[in-house]
């Protein structure tokens, strides 16, 4: 049984998706600030993916100088307040926290950091003027943790830059993608406004990229283009009744759920397809949303799962339940879905294997794939010179991310095939740097 | 079981643990409460002649989030009107009278030193304590820290009292001298039966950075006030040892400045106090950390097998020496427990830029324990004090503990150095890198700025 009712309005919603990482009080920041050992080369340093200064940032939230700590945040993280929230700190910094080794709870790095760069949003603080105009343009595709964090380095180089986006909010899965209960639209939002306003990039919403002609357009106009892209669509199963109604993807059923809230329902039993933290994420969120059962199917063991541990355990703690070593073989119904028909399978000396004659179905009204994304292939393949590896992914030069066609530069999900927020802001920077290197040439 | 009774010079109290005259003493309500909480006695907020105070009166040093780690005050004696004070004294002595109550005394003239002592013992008072530390505000009368900084003055002043004293007369010694032993002495001469030390220290908490104004702020200005909490123990333990070893200075004392919990009481009776007395920690906290006090008092004597106070008091006295006393074989060198470091490496850093270069990095990120280079390490405790995790770093003595040469010894001997080249100098004994070798030394990459 699940532990939440089905959200009514706004406020139920916000009460069933309540933020696990709360922002902190003056108090809180300042008590926990007061633990950090200011380490020497400190191990949480090197286990961010964009390299923030922590001890440094700590110490200038416990000195009162949390717009300092700001500073020393966004010089290193474009998407500071974002990452405070949403990034897997508990395999990241927070890991790495010389505390663990003591057993004393490591210090809470993220929040830290999501309250000194909240105070600065809060505050529309300046801390960047942008670079002298340097008579170079350069496009961006997509608006997501990539493409903005590229555009804001570009910025600084003082290059003018458009980005072009197909949806018509920023943040990219920042706001249509990660749990509603790791960051709120608002916060996701008000921090593009926030970099948008000292940056000044513009951004032309609705504006896919779509086609052979959009793509010399934009050869025309620019000097270099950026694509930050990310993923595409949820990929296919390939079995039967895989089209019946309410068979749907799990980054298609995030979106509707982060834009339209209470607004989506949720049937009383969901079977989640998936052992990624997208498949966690998606189960979690039926959960929340009050759906009675919700059951996470995944092919191979337990151990064997993609997931964090602690996403998995954020899932069991809201009271999904988790079937393993189990194949799909067909989606069942009449029109819409009913139910799954599975398999049980095994591992044979690494092989996953079925075990023959153990097909069973489980009932339910909602089927949510969480087995991937694909890639944005037709997109890639118009553009003269690209080169994708075997799944689709941009092959990119490791250090200037330029692809294989010298004007196109790519970088974050599109490049890595999936990844975090973190490592698509770090990868976009490292790639505004290879781009004027390249363009100013 | 532990028996915590004390005497000094003749005032008795179930315990050593005295509310220092101030605050928390100003009224017998307090004090009531505070017998009925367990404390063993109290001394009066100082009575004298007529004041008033300012309004914003504390200041404190915050320590990150520990609160008022020192604290100061520019607080003047007793507002209270005497014949008050002596009446609540008498009602306290009645209801509780075997708990110490000292009544704590400045005025001007012999004549009123006169009166008031008279009038004190009247109301019950078990002993007298004359406030000549106060650091603000009284001095500028010619009284507090004016009469406690000469010790002429006090010598006279306190031979006035004791002309007419018949309870036994503690004289309470301002730190703000540089030698605590002169009006110690005096103090003596003057006929005092016990002293009592530390009061305040002149001092200023802190500046409004906005305001551009010190703590407390009094209508935009402020003054120097009187600094006492945690953060002034190490210099009244000092003090107290100063006293406690002078052979002129004979009488009990009377330990005060920092006491918050039981193991500093036990630091100060070590050091040869009768009694300790607390202001701040009951400031800060309030009466009941008096069981906290008497508990961890009595299960430490229980522990070392003390029947009385008297069994340790004093007992490191004979352990503190002059340096050219100490063993120059004596040799320890830091060593790193691997299994108990976490790796923050404030060790390497703390020696590396504030010691002798003597601890060592991996350079292989995966390995962040440190190692000690044991041929430049001098012993001198800095990584084992910063290391955050107990009992990781140890100090191994290296000396085989069977010679003994000191600096006394080696100036009779007529074997001081002359040059550099001793085996214990800087010039033979351990290595100091080359100043270039600063600027291509491996750094942190985030470390510019
Ligand atoms: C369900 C889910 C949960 C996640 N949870 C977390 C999490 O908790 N923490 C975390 O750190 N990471 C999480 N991630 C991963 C993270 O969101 C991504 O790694 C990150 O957003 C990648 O950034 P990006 O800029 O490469 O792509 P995206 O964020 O996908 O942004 C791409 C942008 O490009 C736009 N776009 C796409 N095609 C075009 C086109 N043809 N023309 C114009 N615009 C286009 C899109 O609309 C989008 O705005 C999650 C991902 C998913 C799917
Ligand atoms: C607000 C305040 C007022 C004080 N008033 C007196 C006083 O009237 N007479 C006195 O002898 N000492 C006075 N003192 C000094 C204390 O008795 C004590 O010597 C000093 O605070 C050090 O002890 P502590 O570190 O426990 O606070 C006062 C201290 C404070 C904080
Ligand atoms: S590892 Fe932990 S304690 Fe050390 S600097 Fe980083 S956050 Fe602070
Ligand atoms: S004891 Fe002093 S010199 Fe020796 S390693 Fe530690 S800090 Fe360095
Ligand atoms: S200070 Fe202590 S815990 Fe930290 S690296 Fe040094 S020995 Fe290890």
């Amino acid at each position: 049984m699940s532990e939440y009712k089905a959200p009514k309005s706004e406020k139920d919603f916000e009460e069933n998706f309540s933020q696990i990482k709360p922002l902190m009080s003056d108090s809180e920041a300042y008590y926990e600030s007061s633990r950090c050992l200011f380490c020497y080369d400190a191990p949480c340093v090197t286990a961010c993916p964009t390299g923030i200064d922590i001890p440094l940032f700590i110490r200038q939230i416990n000195t009162d100088n949390s717009l300092g700590a700001a500073k020393t945040i966004y010089d290193s993280n474009t998407f500071g307040y974002a990452c405070g929230k949403v990034c897997p700190t508990e395999v990241l910094c927070e890991g790495a926290c010389v505390y663990n080794h003591q057993d004393v709870k490591p210090i809470e790095i993220g929040r830290l950091q999501s309250f000194a760069t909240g105070k600065a949003i809060e505050k529309n603080h300046k801390i960047y003027t942008t670079g002298k105009p340097n008579g170079k343009k350069v496009a961006i595709i997509g608006a997501g943790p990539a493409g903005i964090s590229c555009a804001c380095d570009l910025r600084m180089y003082g290059c003018e830059v458009d980005v072009y986006e197909a949806k018509d909010q920023p943040s990219g899965l920042t706001v249509y993608g990660v749990a509603p209960y790791k960051i709120t639209n608002k916060e996701a939002l008000d921090e593009m406004v926030y970099l948008e306003k000292q940056f000044g990039y513009k951004v032309h919403y609705r504006k896919p990229i779509l086609n052979k002609a959009d793509l010399e357009n934009l050869e025309k106009k620019y000097d270099a283009i950026f694509i930050g892209i990310g993923l595409g669509s949820t990929s296919s199963l390939n079995i039967n009744g895989e089209n019946l109604e309410n068979c749907i993807g799990a980054t298609e059923f995030v979106e509707e759920l982060r834009m339209k809230h209470h607004k989506v329902s949720v049937p009383a039993k969901v079977i989640v397809l998936g052992g990624g933290n997208t498949a966690m994420d998606a189960a979690s969120e039926s959960a929340r949303m009050g759906s009675e059962k919700v059951i996470l199917a995944y092919r191979r063991s337990k151990e064997a799962m993609g997931a964090y541990e602690f996403e998995y355990d954020l899932a069991k703690g809201v009271g999904v339940k988790g079937m393993f070593n189990v194949s799909p073989v067909e989606i069942l119904g009449n029109g819409k879905v009913e139910g799954v028909k599975f398999i049980r399978t095994q591992d044979v000396n690494g092989k996953l294997e079925n075990i023959a004659g153990s097909e069973f179905t489980e009932a339910c009204d909602w089927v949510i794939k969480a087995t991937g994304q694909s890639k944005q292939v037709e997109l890639l393949k118009l553009i003269s010179g690209m080169e994708l590896d075997g799944k689709g992914r941009i092959l990119v030069d490791p250090k200037t991310f330029v692809t294989k066609n010298p004007k196109y530069f790519a970088a974050g999900d599109a490049v890595s095939g999936g990844q975090e927020v973190v490592n698509a802001v770090a990868d976009g920077r490292r790639a505004a740097k290879g781009i004027m290197d390249s363009i100013m040439k | 079981m532990a028996n915590l009774k004390t005497n000094l010079a003749g005032i008795k109290s179930p315990n050593p643990f005295w509310l220092a005259s101030a605050p928390p003493t100003n009224s017998g309500y307090q004090i009531m409460k505070a017998f009925d909480a367990g404390w063993g006695g109290a001394v009066w907020k100082t009575l004298g002649v007529p004041v008033v105070n300012v309004s914003s009166r504390y200041g404190a040093v915050n320590h990150r989030d520990n609160r008022m780690v020192g604290f100061n005050n520019i607080e003047l004696i007793t507002d209270r009107p005497l014949a008050d004070n002596l009446r609540e004294i008498e009602e306290v002595k009645k209801r509780f009278p075997d708990h110490a109550v000292i009544a704590s005394l400045m005025v001007e003239t012999k004549e009123e030193w006169h009166q008031i002592v008279k009038d004190v013992e009247n109301a019950g008072s078990d002993g007298i304590e004359l406030n000549f530390g106060c650091p603000h505000g009284m001095c500028e009368r010619g009284m507090g820290s004016a009469v406690g900084q000469e010790p002429k003055v006090l010598k006279t002043i306190v031979s006035w009292v004791k002309e007419v004293a018949k309870v036994p007369v503690i004289v309470k010694l301002t730190p703000n001298i540089s030698d605590i032993t002169r009006p110690g002495l005096a103090a003596v001469e003057g006929g005092g039966d016990a002293i009592s030390l530390i009061n305040t220290i002149q001092s200023i908490v802190g500046v409004d950075i906005d305001k551009f104004v010190p703590y407390p702020i009094v209508d935009g200005k402020s003054t120097n006030g009187g600094y006492c909490g945690p953060a002034v123990k190490p210099i009244a333990l000092n003090m107290l040892k100063n006293c406690a070893q002078h052979p002129g200075i004979n009488i009990p004392i009377s330990g005060i400045g920092g006491v918050e919990n039981w193991r500093d009481a036990v630091e100060f009776i070590l050091l040869g106090a009768t009694s300790v007395q607390v202001c701040t920690a009951v400031m800060h906290y309030g009466f009941g950390i008096i069981r906290e006090l008497v508990s961890g008092l009595e299960r430490y004597m229980d522990e070392k097998g003390f029947q009385t106070l008297d069994d340790f008091r004093g007992k490191a006295l004979p352990n503190i020496m002059h340096w050219e006393d100490l063993n120059l074989k004596y040799k320890v060198v830091a060593n790193i427990n691997k299994d108990k470091c976490i790796g923050c490496q404030l060790c390497y850093t703390a020696c590396e830029d504030g010691a002798h270069q003597a601890i060592g990095l991996s350079g292989d990120m995966t390995d962040r324990k440190p190692f000690i280079i044991e041929e430049n390490c001098v012993g001198c405790n800095l990584c084992s004090l910063v290391c955050p995790v107990e009992d990781c770093i140890s100090m191994d003595r290296k000396d085989d503990g069977k010679e003994t040469l000191t600096w006394k010894d080696r100036t009779l001997a007529g074997n001081i150095p002359t040059t550099f080249n001793d085996p214990l100098a800087g010039g033979l004994h351990h290595w100091v890198p080359q100043p270039e070798e600063a600027l291509t030394k491996a750094k942190p990459k985030h470390y510019s700025l």
